[in-house]
């Protein structure tokens, strides 16, 4: 569905990610891990479009996105959340969601109806899924941390893309607070048959969740694979799980 | 959740306040009802330019420019051509969004203060052409004694229409405010990046915005000629466009109605502090360095925050 060929982006003479490759099938939950700075958030901000590479190709379904602009990448089918919570922190926990929505059923240049009639019952059945409906009233910015990662992804969902690209979902969060947003991930991928591309820095979480690794450093990917494949590699072994894992 | 679009009492309050303006013209004396038509006008433009500023979040630092454009459209076409005037009426506003829109074409593609820079040097080449083509805008003279229809020329009957199209023009661009494209308007504000994200053409939707603010800018124009007969290029002048967006700040850019009221405040007091002079701009300059300090949402800001504190319901901008 997604993939990414020998993609390299610098910043000035830095190689932020250099020569990476990914490939995600239809119903996957692809990880990518690697320490911090090895440009995961990076290649997120390739794919999404917010960012240009200087080489390589990216195709979303054969298609070729890498000139696209962001929104644009949105509209085939492509929706993403932040790992800094990127939400609009002066409109209710409602119009969050809402905006997405009615951006995906292109209403959202309706002049003459008031909005409080338009793509609610979509906007709601998605605050009812994630567990947000009873602080739809609520201003988005007085959410909890926690509260705020779990609207991040429901703003992404209100796009019904096919593709869903988390960018570290849990960081911040409680131990409990991961082990549900994750069951909540994994939940949205069979009940919305989500392809989900995701990163995430615990490796339990990872190992659990994940059908397929991709396994960064440096810019480069090292290695994609099965969990089994990628937890048996000797170079990922001592790179990065320390050979504890 | 699901209310009405405009609640009963605001409704009710809005009813009262227009009831009471109609029925002004029949106590006041004549120069209180000049200035009061006249505040209507400003109104009108300051209500256009927060469409932009307080719900798009652009910082549209030369709006005073449309304004002009369409005061002088309407001007020229009432004194240059036998045209029917209802057709200058109609031209005028469609001039100043057009205007609007190829000015933010370019200005789009920037944020933020640049954004703001540019619109002032594109801004500023519309008011020197107004200013020096002698020929057709009569330079610094600018344009008097335009011939306005019978219907309207004299005060009252031209109170009238200008309060009527005021109270029009802020219905609908009440309904435009929340409507999809104003929520989606106010979502750019908040976070353009966001918005491209989950899909949303964030130029397109600042330009629509841009082309209806400039446009009721245009209208707000050919309203001032009604009142004043005349134009000049003061109109299109930076120092007026920097009057307007303090009227914005200083009525609350967060309110739907706040900038009505800042431009009730900043036309009473330049008229009755009889102070149109230079020291104008420095008056204007002390007004916006209190306000940044002491009121920074603006009056309705600050008194619905009050009001807020009381009732306890949470609100959004
Ligand atoms: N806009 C930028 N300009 C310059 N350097 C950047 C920019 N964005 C990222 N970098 C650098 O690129 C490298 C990769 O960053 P990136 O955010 O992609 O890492 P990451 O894998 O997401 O890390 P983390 O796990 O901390 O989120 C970092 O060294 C970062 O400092
Ligand atoms: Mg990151």
């Amino acid at each position: 569905m997604l993939l990414v060929e020998n993609v390299t982006k610098s910043f000035g003479d830095f190689l932020a990610v250099h020569e990476a490759s990914l490939r995600v099938d239809k119903g996957d939950l692809v990880a990518v891990i690697g320490p911090n700075g090895a440009g995961k958030t990076t290649l997120f901000n390739l794919i999404c479009g917010q960012l240009q590479p200087d080489k390589g190709r990216i195709t979303f379904k054969e298609e070729d996105i890498i000139a696209l602009p962001p929104h644009r990448i949105c509209r085939r089918g492509i929706a993403r959340s932040f790992q800094i919570a990127n939400i609009f922190p002066r409109l209710s926990v409602f119009r969050n969601v809402q905006v997405s929505v009615l951006s995906q059923q292109r209403k959202s240049t309706i002049l003459f109806r008031p909005a409080q009639t338009i793509a609610v019952k979509e906007t709601r059945d998605i605050l009812d899924d994630v567990g947000l409906a009873d602080k739809a009233t609520d201003v988005a910015g007085s959410l909890s941390h926690g509260d705020q990662r779990i609207l991040e992804i429901a703003i992404a969902l209100g796009n019904q893309p096919e593709l869903i690209i988390l960018d570290e979902p849990t960081a911040g969060m409680s131990p409990e607070e991961t082990a549900g947003t994750m069951a909540l991930v994994r939940r949205l991928a069979e009940d919305r048959g989500l392809t989900i591309l995701f990163c995430e820095h615990d490796m339990d979480v990872v190992f659990d969740v994940a059908s397929s690794i991709m396994v960064m450093r440096h810019g480069e990917t090292i290695i994609q694979g099965s969990p089994e494949t990628v937890r048996a590699n000797a170079e990922v072994q001592q790179a990065y799980l320390g050979g504890a894992a | 959740m699901r209310q009405a679009i405009i609640n009963k009492n605001s409704l009710l309050v809005s009813a009262g306040i227009l009831i009471v303006l109609a029925c002004l013209p029949l106590v006041l004396p004549k120069f209180y009802v000049y200035v009061l038509a006249l505040i209507f006008v400003t109104a009108l433009l300051a209500m256009s330019l927060n469409m932009v500023v307080g719900h798009g979040g652009m910082y549209q630092f030369h709006h005073g420019v449309f304004y002009g454009i369409g005061a002088y459209t309407l001007a020229l076409m009432l004194t240059k051509t036998s045209l029917p005037a209802w057709l200058g009426f109609a031209a005028a506003p469609v001039c100043s969004a057009l205007a609007g829109v190829l000015i933010g074409l370019f200005c789009v593609r920037l944020t933020k203060l640049y954004f703001g820079m540019l619109q002032i040097s594109l801004g500023s080449l519309v008011w020197a052409i107004a200013f020096r083509w002698y020929a057709l805008t009569g330079g610094d003279d600018g344009i008097h004694g335009v011939p306005i229809p019978d219907g309207i020329a004299s005060l009252i009957p031209s109170y009238y229409f200008i309060l009527f199209l005021l109270a029009a023009s802020l219905a609908v661009m009440y309904l435009i405010l929340k409507s999809p494209f104003g929520n989606t308007l106010r979502a750019v504000r908040d976070n353009p990046e966001r918005c491209e994200a989950v899909g949303i053409n964030v130029r397109f939707h600042q330009l629509v915005a841009i082309a209806i603010a400039t446009f009721f800018a245009g209208l707000a124009g050919t309203l001032f000629v009604v009142v004043e007969g005349s134009v000049f290029p003061d109109l299109l002048f930076w120092v007026l466009s920097l009057e307007v967006f303090i009227m914005c700040l200083l009525g609350g850019w967060f309110t739907f109605a706040g900038p009505v009221l800042g431009a009730a405040i900043i036309v009473a007091l330049r008229t009755f502090a009889g102070v149109y002079t230079e020291y104008w701009t420095l008056i204007l300059g002390v007004i916006l360095i209190l306000l940044i300090f002491f009121l920074p949402e603006g009056v309705m800001g600050f008194l619905e925050e009050k009001f807020k504190a009381r009732t306890q319901t949470t609100s959004e901008r």
